[in-house]
């Protein structure tokens, strides 16, 4: 495999896609090559920041008035 | 607390589940509706459209997918008949954008290979920028840019799975789109937000 290759499976190999033999290659590469496997760990980093982007608290106007239409339907939906 | 407990407390109107739930759900859910309209305050009143719609129909609710699903499932719902409504606003370089979703070619420029197909230059390790750096709120900015960037296909995807953290089948399901599909639009939106963020952080 190729470095211009490997950088191409990244996905299939963090999803569990590639099959047993690609994913023996894919991580003999990476264990021998240092551009590839920094590669890898900014798409790790990449994710991590990412999932941060959940970070975002709910304004309290908008929870109370949903808790409000909550406690509603609590009292008279059933 | 586990996913039928979940259900269950909402459905006996337990007010601080339904709290704790909200809570933890509104920043995905945000950054979901953001997948479809740009729009700060409209994304904000889709999710809350979306909770309202949750509400009455927690009784409808049959447990198959996770909460998490199924309100994303509302909220992309919501999020879409949003951006039909607001569709004539569209640019035409937007509406070209659709095509591109499934294109192949290489994620990364192949300048930077040589005639071997190996690195020239080697990407540079990240493991020494501070954490505040990494994940502060400039970096957050630029990979918001960089997702908004993305064509809408992969956009959706890769805050589906990155963001909401759902997982592939459930985020098959949701978009109707094959495992090998899926793969495709995470692999060039990841890619095109670690490029983004080379940029940034060089
Ligand atoms: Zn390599």
């Amino acid at each position: 495999m190729r470095c211009r290759d490997v950088v191409e499976l990244m996905t299939d190999y963090l999803e569990g896609a590639l099959s047993a033999r690609d994913r023996e290659r894919f991580e003999e590469h990476i264990a021998g090559c240092d551009g590839c496997r920094a590669y890898l760990e900014q798409l790790r980093l990449t994710l991590k920041a990412v999932s941060r982007l959940a970070d975002e608290a709910i304004p309290e106007p908008v929870q109370a008035q949903l808790t409000e239409a909550f406690r509603t339907w609590t009292s008279t939906a059933r | 607390m586990g996913e039928g407990s979940e259900l269950d407390a909402l459905r006996r109107g337990d007010e601080a589940a339904f709290v704790d739930l909200i809570q933890r759900l509104h920043g995905p859910m945000l950054r979901l509706a953001m997948a479809y309209v740009a729009d700060h305050h409209v994304a904000e009143d889709v999710v809350q459209e979306a909770w309202l719609t949750a509400i009455r129909s927690l009784d409808r609710f049959e447990g198959r997918s996770s909460f998490k699903t199924w309100i994303s499932g509302i909220v992309i719902n919501h999020a879409r008949s949003r951006r039909r409504k607001e569709s004539r606003f569209l640019t035409f370089t937007s509406l070209l954008r659709g095509d591109e979703a499934d294109r192949r070619g290489p994620t990364v420029d192949p300048s930077r290979f040589g005639r071997d197909g190996a690195w020239r230059e080697l990407p540079t390790t990240w493991q020494n920028i501070p954490e505040d750096r990494l994940i502060g709120a400039e970096t957050l900015d630029r990979i918001r840019s960089a997702i908004q960037d993305l064509p809408p296909k992969h956009r959706e995807v890769i805050v589906l799975r990155d963001v909401a953290q759902l997982d592939a089948a459930a985020v098959g399901d949701l978009l109707g789109i094959s495992a090998e599909n899926q793969r495709v639009r995470l692999h060039r939106a990841r890619a095109a937000v670690r490029k983004s963020l080379e940029e940034y952080l060089a």
